[in-house]
Formats: C-alpha cells, sequence, structure tokens
C-alpha cells in the first residue's frame, strides 16, 4: 500500500474518532428514549463557535475552549430537556420531528444572525504544526482531536456499562415504569443523559474547530453524519457508534481522496441509503 | 342555517375577489404565493398529515416538477407545461423506491431517509451539468405563445394556482373519505392494531407517500413557470421541505384546511419580513420560524385550525357539538 493512502486511511481513523463521540451522545439519547434530535449537528456547530469566542476573548487555545464547550453545551442540553423535550416525547411524532426541528433552525439562524455567514477559524497553528511519524505527517490538531474523542467514547461505555449511575440509566431506558417502581427518577436520568449528550458534541464540536472552518450551517452536515453513523452502528450502542463512525471516516476520506472532495457526502448518504435498504437494523444492533 | 350557507359563500368570494381589490403587483404576488405554498403543504398533508409519516425531504418532489418542466423548455424547446407529467412519473417512482424500504421502519427511519435523499440528489444535481449543475435551467425569457405561460403580471398566476389548489383539495378529500382514509387513519393511529385487523399498512402509507409526492411535483413545476428558473438552491434546498412541514403543521396536520389555514399566516409573515428587514432578515425570519415550530410543537402540536375547532365546539349549540368534534377531533393532541 502506498504510504498516501495509508496517511488517508489514519486521517479517516482520527476524523472517525470524532465523529463516534458526537455520534454516541444522538444514539444514547435515542435509545434512551426513543427521541431523534434533529438538533444535534447544531449543538456540534454551537460547541464549535464556544471555543472561537473563548479563543477571540481570551486567547485561549483549546485546553480552555473545549472544556467550557462542554460544560456549556451540557447546560444546554439539560434546559432543552426540561422545557421541550420531556413534553413533546409524550406527544404525536410529528410534535416530536416538528420540536426538535425548529430548535435546529432556532440555533442555527441566531448563530448566523450574530456571527454572519462567514467562515470562520481558529489560527492554523493553534495546537502545534504538523509532525512526522513513521513516515507519516500528522497534523497536531487531528491528533488531538482524535485521540481525546476516542477517550472519551470509551469513557462513556464504561460509563454505561460499569457503574451505578449507569445501570440506572440503562434501567430507564429498558422500562421507566419499572425503574420508577425500584427508586429510579426517569426524570433525572433522562436530563442526565441529555447533559452527557449534549456535553459529547460540545466536546467534539470544539475539537474540530481546531482544524475546521466554522460556519453556521455546519450542523446540517455534521447532523446528517450522525445520524448515518447512529443507523450504521445500531441504536443505543456507543460501541456500534465507535465502530461505525471510524469506518465513516475512513470512507469520507477515502472517497475523497480516490473520487474527489465533491462527492465525498454523497458516498456517504448512498451508504446511509443501502444500510436502510439492507440492514436497517445496523452494524451491530437490534430492532 | 343561513349562517351555514352564507360563511363559505363569503369566502369563496373573498378568493376570488382577492387579486382584483388588491390589486398592487405585491400584493398579487404575495396572494399567488400564499396559494402556492398552500399547494405544497397540502400535498404533504397527505403522507405527514393523514398518514402521520413525516417527511423532511419533499423537496425533492418539488425540484423533480421544476426541473421537468424547465427541462423541457431547456433541452426540447417545448412548453414547460408538457414537462409535467414527466416530473409527475419521476416524482412518484422517487417515491416509490424511498417508500418501500423505509415505510416498514418506524417513523424516525422515515424522516431521516427523506432527508438522505434530498440532500443526496441536490449534492449529485449541482455536479450533474445537463440539469445546469450549481446555476439551474431558465424557462423561455420571453413567452413565444400563451402556451408558455409566462405572465409579468402574478395575477393569471393567481388562477391557475387557485385551480390546482381546489383539485388538490378535493383529491385529499376524496381519499380521506374512501377505503384508504380510513385505513391511514387507523394506521396513524395505531398501526399494530390497524395491521392486526387487517389493513395493508405498508401499502397504503407507500400509496400516500406516491400520491403526496406526485402532487407535490406539479407545485414545484407551477413554482418553475411563475420564476422562470430553477437551481439546486430554489428547487432542492432542505429550508424548503422545511417551510412545507411548517406550514402544515401550524395550520393543522392530518386536516382538510389546515395547511391552507398555515399558508396564509406564514407566507405574509415571511414576505413581509424579508421586505422590511431585507437581506439581514433572511437570517432573523428563520429564527423566527424555528421559534414558531418549538413553540407550536411543545404547546399546540394539532395546529392552529384544531385551536378554533375546539372554540367553536365550546361555543356551539349542543346538536351542532358532534359535527364540530367530529372535524376536531382527528387530530387533537
Amino acid at each position: 500500500m502506498s504510504s498516501i493512502l495509508v496517511q488517508v486511511i489514519v486521517g479517516g481513523l482520527l476524523l472517525g474518532a470524532v465523529y463516534a463521540l458526537f455520534s454516541s451522545g444522538l444514539t444514547l439519547v435515542w435509545g434512551m428514549m426513543n427521541i431523534v434530535n434533529f438538533a444535534h449537528g447544531d449543538f456540534v456547530m454551537l460547541g464549535m463557535y464556544a471555543a472561537f469566542v473563548v479563543f477571540t476573548l481570551f486567547g485561549v487555545g483549546p485546553l480552555g475552549g473545549v472544556p467550557f464547550a462542554a460544560l456549556l453545551l451540557a447546560v444546554l442540553g439539560v434546559v432543552v430537556y426540561f422545557t421541550l423535550i420531556r413534553d413533546i416525547m409524550k406527544g404525536p411524532m410529528l410534535a416530536q420531528v416538528l420540536g426538535t426541528f425548529g430548535l435546529a433552525l432556532l440555533l442555527r439562524y441566531s448563530v448566523f444572525w450574530w456571527f454572519g455567514a462567514d467562515f470562520l477559524s481558529l489560527p492554523q497553528n493553534i495546537v502545534g504544526g504538523t509532525f512526522a511519524f513513521l513516515g507519516l505527517r500528522i497534523e497536531a490538531a487531528r491528533l488531538l482531536a482524535g485521540v481525546v474523542a476516542l477517550v472519551v467514547t470509551l469513557g462513556l461505555h464504561l460509563l454505561l456499562t460499569r457503574t451505578t449511575l449507569g445501570s440506572k440509566m440503562l434501567a430507564v431506558a429498558e422500562d421507566a415504569t419499572a425503574a420508577q417502581l425500584m427508586g429510579i427518577r426517569p426524570d433525572t436520568m433522562q436530563a442526565i443523559a441529555w447533559a452527557i449528550a449534549a456535553g459529547a458534541t460540545g466536546l467534539a464540536g470544539a475539537l474540530i474547530a481546531t482544524f475546521f472552518y466554522i460556519v453556521p450551517t455546519v450542523g446540517e452536515t455534521l447532523g446528517i453524519v450522525a445520524f448515518v453513523t447512529v443507523s450504521l452502528g445500531g441504536f443505543g450502542s456507543v460501541p456500534g457508534a465507535l465502530v461505525a463512525g471510524l469506518l465513516i471516516g475512513v470512507i469520507e476520506s477515502l472517497s475523497a481522496y480516490l473520487i474527489g472532495a465533491v462527492y465525498k457526502d454523497v458516498v456517504v448518504y448512498a451508504l446511509f441509503l443501502s444500510f436502510l435498504w439492507f440492514r436497517p437494523q445496523g452494524l451491530m444492533g437490534k430492532i | 342555517m343561513m349562517r351555514r350557507v352564507i360563511w363559505p359563500v363569503l369566502l369563496v368570494a373573498i378568493v376570488l375577489a382577492y387579486p382584483l381589490v388588491f390589486s398592487s403587483p405585491f400584493e398579487q404576488r404575495l396572494g399567488a404565493l400564499v396559494l402556492l405554498y398552500a399547494i405544497m403543504a397540502s400535498s404533504w398533508n397527505i403522507v405527514g398529515g393523514y398518514a402521520g409519516q413525516v417527511s423532511v425531504g419533499h423537496v425533492v418532489f418539488f425540484g423533480c416538477g421544476a426541473y421537468a418542466a424547465m427541462g423541457a423548455y431547456a433541452h426540447f424547446g417545448l412548453p414547460p407545461v408538457v414537462g409535467i407529467p414527466g416530473g409527475i412519473v419521476l416524482a412518484v417512482a422517487i417515491a416509490a423506491i424511498v417508500g418501500v424500504p423505509t415505510l416498514r421502519l418506524s417513523g424516525h427511519y422515515f424522516s431521516m431517509a427523506t432527508i438522505a435523499v434530498a440532500e443526496l440528489i441536490r449534492l449529485v444535481v449541482t455536479n450533474i451539468d445537463y440539469l445546469g449543475a450549481a446555476v439551474g435551467l431558465s424557462g423561455p425569457t420571453v413567452p413565444r405563445n400563451i402556451f408558455d405561460l409566462s405572465f409579468i403580471s402574478a395575477l393569471p398566476y393567481y388562477y391557475l394556482f387557485l385551480a390546482v389548489l381546489v383539485l388538490t383539495l378535493l383529491i385529499t378529500w376524496w381519499m380521506a373519505n374512501s377505503r384508504m382514509g380510513f385505513y391511514l387513519r387507523a394506521i396513524r393511529d395505531s398501526e399494530r392494531a390497524a395491521r392486526s385487523l387487517g389493513a395493508p399498512a405498508s401499502r397504503i402509507k407507500l400509496y400516500a407517500f406516491m400520491l403526496s409526492a406526485g402532487l407535490t411535483s406539479v407545485a414545484g413545476a407551477l413554482y418553475a413557470l411563475m420564476f422562470g428558473f430553477v437551481d439546486p438552491d430554489s428547487g432542492l434546498g432542505l429550508l424548503i421541505s422545511v417551510k412545507i412541514l411548517i406550514i402544515a403543521a401550524l395550520g393543522g396536520a392530518g386536516l382538510l384546511f389546515g395547511p391552507l389555514v398555515g399558508a396564509v399566516i406564514l407566507v405574509p409573515l415571511e414576505e413581509i419580513s424579508n421586505s422590511l428587514l431585507g437581506g439581514k432578515g433572511a437570517g432573523l425570519t428563520f429564527v423566527v420560524y424555528g421559534a414558531i415550530i418549538v413553540l407550536i410543537a411543545r404547546f399546540q402540536p394539532g395546529g392552529i385550525l384544531t385551536l378554533i375547532n375546539r372554540e367553536l365546539t365550546r361555543r356551539a349549540k349542543p346538536q351542532d357539538k358532534e359535527k364540530t368534534l367530529a372535524a376536531g377531533a382527528s387530530h387533537a393532541p
């Protein structure tokens, strides 16, 4: 294999880890409450702008921007849960789609109105430049983003499977009424799930911002990437989201390299639709 | 008894006389746009409201019609109207291809699949030179004869759109009161129960989707006729899908006149805010849109018409109660 191809694949894996991180937020909420958050991509977009604002106001790089964005989005997640999600969850399907879709528009165009439609970006070498490793040229920003995202996604998986809090959340996902009879508050658990899910998007957004352009409509594309990842990985499965995220990162990079950057989204969408045709339960999920 | 006759007659008179009374170009254009969006939202209503399958990619069908109409002129020199049947066939075929796998699954899949298809097709069309790529296709700049249906005034479009809207509503009404309509309502309330009683749920949902797609493509062709061009943004942009969805939901999804009520409220709101705020207003318009949708979803998922129906029921005399209730209950939260 040529070294360029390896380079492309490694780049895809690093990007895919970030995809996995914000997609695991979507899969958590979806699997637990059976609600699809159409504003998920716009949460990532907010994370990117949060990192940008932290940098322009305080001159602090990702070290300050990433925790700030995660915290800000986690708070937003809880607020959205209590003001909107809790009520539309009980409503008809149309209300669920409309509610989160309306939220997406509200967030996207508030940012558009405030910051304008210009492409923004953080300074190129905010994390450190590019270095050579085993003959590969690796951007420090992408490496940092990929590694942090991978660690946090694995941490999320451990949180869900190895801790009491995780068990409580899974219990609510299984049967909210039964969980309530066991003394678990579904409301609290679902609010925590929203905090984690939105916090993960904030974290991911701030990480992507170190090497990606920042624009209000970026959430649209990233939101679809999250949908594709989740449906590929299976609903409610964090390991599934991890595998699918890495896979999509690699497929995107390869198709951009082999057939042209314009078609990388086309390939991802087509892949998504063919999965809906042939294996709607995803790679690792069950319906 | 008299009041029952007077109100509909008065409404019909107002609709027919509107462009003659409010005859400035802005007002006539506004009236035509309200009707056009009412056609689109009413078509969406068949699958989104009556069948309860929330399509977020309806712009694809709109684009089929718009591109077919402009393509008939740009490539074959035919009047754009001639492209309409082709657009319908294309839209119905796409609906079948997307609908067969996704309508078997739970509702969210369908919503997501429709978004993905719409974005996929927009990206592909943007790169196809035959379809004008990013620039799009144009209609006749100067009308060659009456069949080009190219007018400077919005007045002819107003009556053309009105006729199509009436036809769309008649088809919807006929469908809602046929066997298919009863199946759809049963499926929306509980698909499992409907299936166990022998309703062919997947097939009926697919038919509704295909019917809705065909009608939406007609609306797309009409849009292209009036504006004289189509490009990937105006013919396949996600925001058009969103607008269709909002109009139907605001008025009342699953009610015959819901989308019309939504269009009468929302389209003037947008046109006026755009003309007042100019370019900078575009962002703000969608902020307001977003806020409106969130509020509807949170407080009144049945739409405004449901609210009005309930109010009428409260005031109605006891013997009228049953009738208004039946109209209002079909999508009460």
